[in-house]
């Protein structure tokens, strides 16, 4: 039996929980918070000044380096990043090598999420075979054995009749299709949002009309086959403004965003900076203002890391040749803190984002502070101050597209079923 | 500003006493070069390596000259892009020429940005000699140079740049050096052969040659590469040539004393016509090459003064 851990004199930030007090934990669950609790025998006992505690992040679109991509990350390497960023809960990306088109995978994330005893990975399972976008894989015994949703991972499932079947298919099984928005033959080739800064630097373009186009079509087949869709990391001003028509519309259509779109824009590639490629790409400033609206007004469901571990050799190469992907894992609070900090988003909203809306979606009980809920928790002081630096991040991918970048907001520990897992 | 960088990787950002500092000591080395004298003393035992991943035997041997005639030790390396992995083949290479104390490195890459990416990793002065559809910044210096002493001057000149703008970094290198010096700067060509916002470069776009060509004092042709046609972007070089090769008939509408350039290689019946091509009174695409000898000699020079200075 553990021991009793007694969060003393903080601030409690949650859906719908806003109050300064203690929180209690008792054998890995939140056994009662509220002001001056008493402090039971042998209770650990936590204070720190100025923090807030909140549920560990839901990150809801994650890529890990498991199974194939070990040189780039692995589960363990991945966990230590996740923790550090005051993460408990990750949805992983299926385009693995293989990819998560089969049963046995899906249980054998979930025990390896299990293994590491921070985090708790919950499997995307494919969309089709091998993600290769041809013919459906197993989604309905990949649901059984515990996949959260289903996708191809950073491919569009392109053809519409394909999306169709996936919608509609998907849909008996109550599960949701997440599509990487980005029309494939429009985007063939490209590598930079088509701009003047593309043109400037000689770089195929990617017309920001490509994430458009797809979130138009999967509306319509939405709506024509009563099935779920969510966009991930959406990054334009037309597929938000569609997406919001939709949802007003009242189909069942969400979508999450990354910190790299509401945090940058194109002129982070500067110089053929490759850590600063990333799928979908930068786009212009108009566009990451956007997306910052739609997080305040609640357009946008989830933030989401979208994470990419890559090593210096996937990324020391020319820019069209370098593989596209940043991590996000360690930064992913501190970014949107610092759009709190800014005053474009509350940060009560700014959390939920974070935590209870992606739970939601996800299907899960975290994300949330209630007496009996997992003790899946995150501290963190909102002020204090650090700066990004690629190879000095936890876990082994380093691929940050926020290098250099000075943040407010440092994640003192994090708690999974009541263990102290960082800080 | 005078030139102060170490290398030379693209016009974009250069200044324009920088740009005249390089265009008068190219100017000198064409008087250098016509009256038969060398300067074999100047890069004397300093070693130029001219690393083309891309085939190029214009380029190359206009560096290899400009090497030679001011005396550098000159090797031609060409690196097969197909064989292993372009990125590997590049860091690899790197290395290797670092280990030989290269001090000049031209480098031609059929990718956008290899020059800045082995500019960080070699310690040699980097010239991009054309990387994918980036710069070519020594073209652009030449061009210049073949305008200023046909025209007397560049600033307040009309220049058309035509043809496939999409694809070319001869095209982005003109751009950039022109508007920086004062040029009206046109491009004309068909809109899928345009780039995205390219106004936003100082640049006026038209869509059709009598317009883009009226009143032009200099009409810049551009190669198209076959491979636009079965990419779909021009539907036949018959078509191509109807509305954007350039004939007498087209020339007409520049004005009567405009000059005719082309970086090469031409495409003759594509781009442009015989007939024009080789019009002594209108094409200079001949003294182009000429100047690209002298231009090459003026980099190399500047770019190897800091050595030089730090020397006993």
């Amino acid at each position: 039996m553990n021991p009793d851990t007694l969060f003393s004199g903080l601030r409690i930030l949650a859906a719908g929980i806003d109050l300064h007090g203690d929180l209690l934990v008792r054998d890995g669950r939140i056994h009662d918070f509220g002001q001056a609790l008493g402090r039971p025998d042998s209770a650990t006992l936590i204070e720190a000044e100025g923090a807030i505690l909140c549920p560990g992040l839901i990150d809801m679109r994650a890529a890990l380096g498991e199974p194939g991509f070990e040189y780039r990350e692995t589960i363990a390497s991945a966990a230590l990043a996740a923790a550090a960023g005051g993460i408990t809960t990750l949805a992983a990306l299926p385009d693995t090598n293989p990819a998560i088109d089969d049963p046995a995978l899906v249980q054998l994330l979930r025990t390896k999420g299990e293994q590491t005893g921070s985090l708790t990975i919950l499997p995307y399972g494919a969309v089709t075979s091998g993600c290769r976008g041809e013919e459906l894989a197993e989604i309905g015994l990949l649901h059984e054995a515990g996949a959260v949703a289903f996708t191809d991972g950073t491919r569009t499932i392109g053809p519409a009749r394909l999306m169709r079947l996936a919608l509609s298919y998907a849909k008996g099984f109550g599960a949701r299709i997440v599509q990487h928005p980005e029309d494939p033959s429009l985007a063939a080739g490209g590598t930079a949002t088509e701009t003047e800064q593309s043109t400037r630097l000689g770089l195929p373009g990617i017309p920001a009309a490509a994430e458009a186009i797809i979130v138009a079509r999967d509306i319509r087949l939405a709506e024509l086959t009563g099935g779920a869709v969510h966009f991930a990391h959406v990054s334009t001003a037309e597929a938000l403004a569609l997406i919001r028509t939709a949802k007003a519309n009242g189909l069942s259509v969400t979508c999450d965003t990354a910190p790299p779109y509401f945090d940058l824009n194109e002129t982070s590639i500067g110089d053929f900076r490759t850590y600063a490629k990333l799928s979908p790409p930068l786009r212009k400033e108009q566009d990451r203002r956007a997306v910052v609206a739609a997080l305040a007004d609640g357009t946008i469901d989830a933030i989401a890391s979208d994470h990419q571990p890559r090593d210096a050799d996937d990324k020391r190469q020319p820019f069209a040749l370098a593989s596209a992907g940043g991590t996000g894992l360690a930064t992913l609070l501190a970014i949107t803190l610092a759009h709190v900090h800014n005053g474009s988003l509350s940060l009560a909203a700014a959390l939920d984002l974070l935590t209870a809306r992606p739970a939601a979606l996800l299907g899960v009980e975290t994300g949330r502070i209630a007496k009996g809920a997992p003790a899946d928790l995150c501290l963190f002081h909102p002020d204090r101050i650090w700066q990004v630096e690629s190879g000095r991040l936890p876990g082994k991918a380093q691929n940050t597209p926020f290098d250099g970048r000075a943040l407010e907001g440092v994640v003192l520990g994090t708690w999974k079923r009541g263990k102290r897992v960082f800080g | 500003m005078y030139y102060r960088q170490k290398h030379l990787l693209a016009i974009q950002g250069l200044e324009p006493p920088a740009i005249n500092q390089l265009l008068d000591l190219a100017e000198s080395y064409v008087l250098l070069n016509r009256s038969g004298k060398t300067q074999r003393d100047l890069l004397r035992g300093r070693t130029l390596i001219n690393l083309f991943f891309e085939d190029s035997t214009r380029t190359r041997t206009s560096f290899e000259l400009a090497g030679k005639r001011l005396g550098a030790d000159v090797i031609n390396m060409s690196v097969s892009t197909s064989s292993v992995s372009k990125g590997e083949t590049l860091i690899d290479t790197a290395a290797t020429l670092n280990a030989m104390h290269c001090d000049l490195l031209v480098v031609r890459h059929d990718q956008s940005g290899a020059p800045n990416l082995l500019a960080q990793i070699v310690d040699a002065a980097v010239i991009n000699a054309g990387d994918g559809t980036h710069e070519h910044p020594t073209q652009a210096l030449l061009d210049a140079l073949t305008i200023k002493r046909r025209k007397g001057r560049i600033a307040g000149l009309t220049v058309a740049i035509c043809g496939d703008i999409a694809h070319s970094r001869v095209a982005r290198s003109n751009i950039h050096l022109l508007t920086t010096m004062g040029c009206q700067v046109r491009v004309v060509g068909p809109p899928t052969l345009i780039p995205a916002e390219v106004a936003d470069l100082g640049v006026t776009v038209f869509h059709d040659m009598p317009r883009g060509l009226a009143g032009a004092d200099v009409v810049m042709m551009l190669r198209l590469q076959r491979e636009r046609m079965s990419r779909g972007q021009v539907p036949s070089a018959r078509e191509f040539f109807r509305f954007y090769g350039l004939d007498h008939e087209k020339l007409a509408y520049a004005k009567p004393d405009a000059i005719v350039m082309h970086p090469g290689p031409m495409n003759r019946g594509v781009e442009i016509d015989s007939a024009v091509a080789d019009d002594k009174l209108r094409s200079v695409i001949k003294e182009q090459v000429e100047m690209g000898v002298a231009v090459r000699m003026a980099v190399l020079d500047i770019l190897s003064r800091d050595h030089r200075r730090n020397e006993p």
